[in-house]
């Protein structure tokens, strides 16, 4: 009796395991995106895909992709893989690709026909390594944003600015009203991402381009790019007060009206959002600075690790359909504050900002953004270069640029 | 040790040397073979992932170039300097206080003694507090009536290394004081009472009787010291990141930034052979003064 009563009990115990959802698998799904909108729109994808039966186990590793980058390629390159790791796709896991660490993509892009529905099409192609697909992209993501607070310009007695010559233009009587101008955290990419962001706007598409695709070292160090040091030259001045460290603070300083604006990408709208700030009337959102609205089409993608476990491999190809789905894309970047990847979706509930981003993409006005364009050593010496531009006010405008200039000469 | 067992030499006391053999691989494997890996790939062009591609020596001249790297020696050399001198002075003149006799003797060393029980990350943290204008010193003395007051060493590019200094003799040179204090418990109470007799003054009896005796205790903290200040990199991240831009900056930092932030494993290999060197050079006369000069004497 006993016996029998055991093995029923084991026998439950197996069928349970058997009868559960379709292979209910734990996914475990490493990213960077713990701020507070962040992790609302993390909490969607999760959400869809434990939808599908399987388990989607968190892996955020707080402190931003800098921090969360190198743990997550020393768990592939030391033999513990993730289920799936998000990246910025571009350059940032070539190298794993190359080392055949990441899973080929390709079969299951085919059978769902991602060239037909991701859009722009530039966003497949950074996921491309040797005509195969590594990664699914799940939003575009653009820096060239500038973000006002209504609240501290209605302080200072100012009508908003309508592009950044014009905010350039206010910032002394900002600075009377005791509000600083221009914030910008300690974080050595946040100074680095301004530049890049100015220099789209002020040099213009061609300019970035030449620069950074065509890595040009004397076009670099001539004219067109000294226009583009002395509007960071500006930009250094009106961030000189900024004593944060965290994009997300320094954000919050401009949703508070401490500050008067930031230069940061979509993202940042996730966090006026979490505060309940209504864009239009708390803020004000200038694609491109006002001056050349150009979205990048940088962004998010997940790459996908080669997994033995073939429980595991399954889960991972339900995982990238999940993130394509229509409804997962409009619920995440809803959330997010960035674009969705494809263009068939319905996205009546956008507000503002996003419907000025979803414009300028209809119409086409893309670029690649450095994330696509230069390897991380490259960004690595940029960032130092802008960190110390940025906190080291005698540090003169020509010597920036000549080191400037010698980075895009040695850059690959 | 007469000649005729000379022979056997090597087997004499076998269970020890057996015992110590998985000491000697480690040692042998991981510190001498790891270094000596490291120092072949700093020759090359790896990437993310190491790769026996040769290109001399480019990633040092590229070091010796960037100026990071080169904010982060002067750091290193400032940081070096008022560690070494400040916990030594500080130290020990604490350890001479402590040493007067006084009362609640146990209790005083235990405060002092206490902040070397947090790590420096917590260190970091706790003074990246107190110097933050807005929370810290500058904020008190503000509320108190001197609105004028002026003090957030972390936040001015020229002076942030001082800020760091100050947490990190906060919490070691407690340590230090406990070493110090050890070597004064081991002086003789005779010498003492001799100098008393001789007439000398408690501080001439200090300088040129009682430190010159402490030679031992000085040489181990030394080492400690020294070994702390080249390897400091925690309590730069957690007070500063390096920062304001890269004023702040230490060689250990620039090791892991380029081989892990910037997926460039030869840069980063070029710029920790550089940090080994800078040991050796110190350390290889040290040595050889300290060892090779008593063998003869």
């Amino acid at each position: 009796m006993r016996y029998k009563f055991l093995t029923a009990a084991f026998a439950a115990t197996v069928a349970l395991n058997f009868a559960g959802p379709a292979a209910a698998t734990d996914l475990e799904v490493t990213h960077w995106w713990t701020s507070g909108g962040e992790a609302a729109a993390v909490a969607e994808l999760a959400k869809a895909f434990d939808a599908t039966g399987n388990h989607w186990v968190d892996g955020a590793i707080a402190g931003s992709g800098g921090t969360a980058r190198p743990i997550m390629i020393s768990r592939i390159t030391g033999g513990d893989p993730m289920g799936a790791t998000q990246f910025n796709h571009g350059r940032q896991a070539e190298e794993l690709v190359q080392a055949g660490l990441m899973r080929d993509l390709t079969d299951i892009a085919t059978k769902d026909k991602w060239t037909e529905i991701v859009r722009p099409k530039s966003l497949l192609d950074s996921c491309t390594i040797d005509g195969k697909i590594y990664c699914v992209p799940v939003n575009i993501h653009s820096w060239q944003w500038l973000w006002l607070s209504n609240e501290a310009f209605q302080k200072a007695g100012l009508p908003m600015p309508k592009d950044w010559n014009e905010f350039v233009a206010d910032a002394p009587a900002l600075e009377k009203a005791g509000i600083i101008p221009l914030a910008v955290g300690g974080q050595p990419w946040q100074a680095s991402g301004a530049f890049d962001v100015l220099m789209a706007a002020v040099g213009g598409t061609d300019t970035f381009l030449k620069v950074y695709k065509d890595k040009d070292a004397t076009f670099a160090a001539g004219p067109e790019i000294a226009k583009v040091f002395k509007a960071a030259d500006d930009a250094r001045k009106m961030a000189k007060n900024t004593n944060v460290q965290d994009w997300n603070q320094a954000t919050n300083l401009v949703i508070t009206g401490k500050a008067a604006g930031q230069i940061m990408g979509d993202w940042a709208q996730g966090e006026f959002q979490v505060a309940g700030k209504t864009a239009g009337k708390d803020y004000t959102c200038l694609p491109g600075l006002g001056l050349n609205e150009v979205i990048a089409t940088g962004g998010d993608a997940f790459y996908f690790p080669l997994l033995k476990d073939e429980a595991k491999a399954k889960a991972q190809v339900v995982l990238a359909e999940t993130l394509l789905d229509p409804k997962t894309q409009v619920a995440f970047n809803l959330k997010k504050g960035s674009l969705p990847v494809r263009g068939d979706v319905d996205l009546n509930t956008a507000n503002d900002c996003m419907k000025k981003g979803l414009a300028i993409l209809a119409k086409g006005a893309v670029m690649p953004w450095t994330d696509q364009l230069l390897s991380q050593d490259t960004q690595k010496q940029k960032e130092d270069l802008f960190s110390e531009f940025f906190a080291k006010p005698d540090m003169s405008v020509e010597e920036a640029q000549k080191r400037f200039a010698e980075i895009i000469g040695s850059a690959d | 040790m007469s000649n005729s067992e000379r022979p056997s030499k090597l087997f004499r006391n076998l269970n020890a040397k057996v015992a110590s053999i998985p000491m000697v691989l480690t040692a042998l494997v991981v510190f001498v073979g790891g270094t000596a890996w490291t120092v072949l790939y700093s020759f090359t062009n790896s990437k993310l992932l190491p790769r026996l591609n040769f290109v001399g020596l480019d990633q040092y001249h590229r070091l010796w170039s960037t100026s990071r790297w080169l904010v982060s020696i002067e750091n290193l050399l400032i940081y070096g300097a008022i560690s070494l001198v400040f916990s030594l002075v500080i130290g020990f003149l604490l350890a001479a206080l402590l040493d007067q006799k006084i009362r609640f003797e146990d209790t005083f060393r235990t405060i002092f003694l206490y902040p070397f029980a947090l790590s420096f990350i917590v260190t970091g943290l706790v003074w990246q507090w107190l110097l933050n204008p807005d929370f810290g010193v500058q904020r008190v003395v503000r509320d108190l009536g001197w609105t004028s007051f002026s003090f957030d060493p972390l936040y001015n590019s020229s002076i942030v290394i001082y800020g760091i200094s100050i947490a990190a003799l906060w919490q070691g040179t407690g340590l230090i004081m406990c070493l110090m204090l050890a070597g004064l418990r081991g002086i003789d109470e005779d010498i003492w009472k001799a100098a008393r007799v001789d007439g000398i003054p408690t501080w001439k009896t200090y300088l040129f009787i009682v430190i010159p005796m402490m030679r031992p205790v000085f040489i181990t903290t030394l080492v400690i010291i020294a070994a702390g200040i080249v390897k400091v990199y925690d309590l730069v991240v957690a007070q500063t990141s390096g920062g304001p831009g890269i004023a702040s900056e230490v060689p250990a930092k620039y090791v892991y930034d380029y081989m892990f932030f910037a997926q460039n494993l030869g840069q980063g290999f070029a710029a920790s052979t550089m940090m080994l060197l800078s040991v050796v050079i110190v350390i290889v006369p040290w040595a050889y003064l300290e060892f090779g000069g008593k063998k003869r004497g």
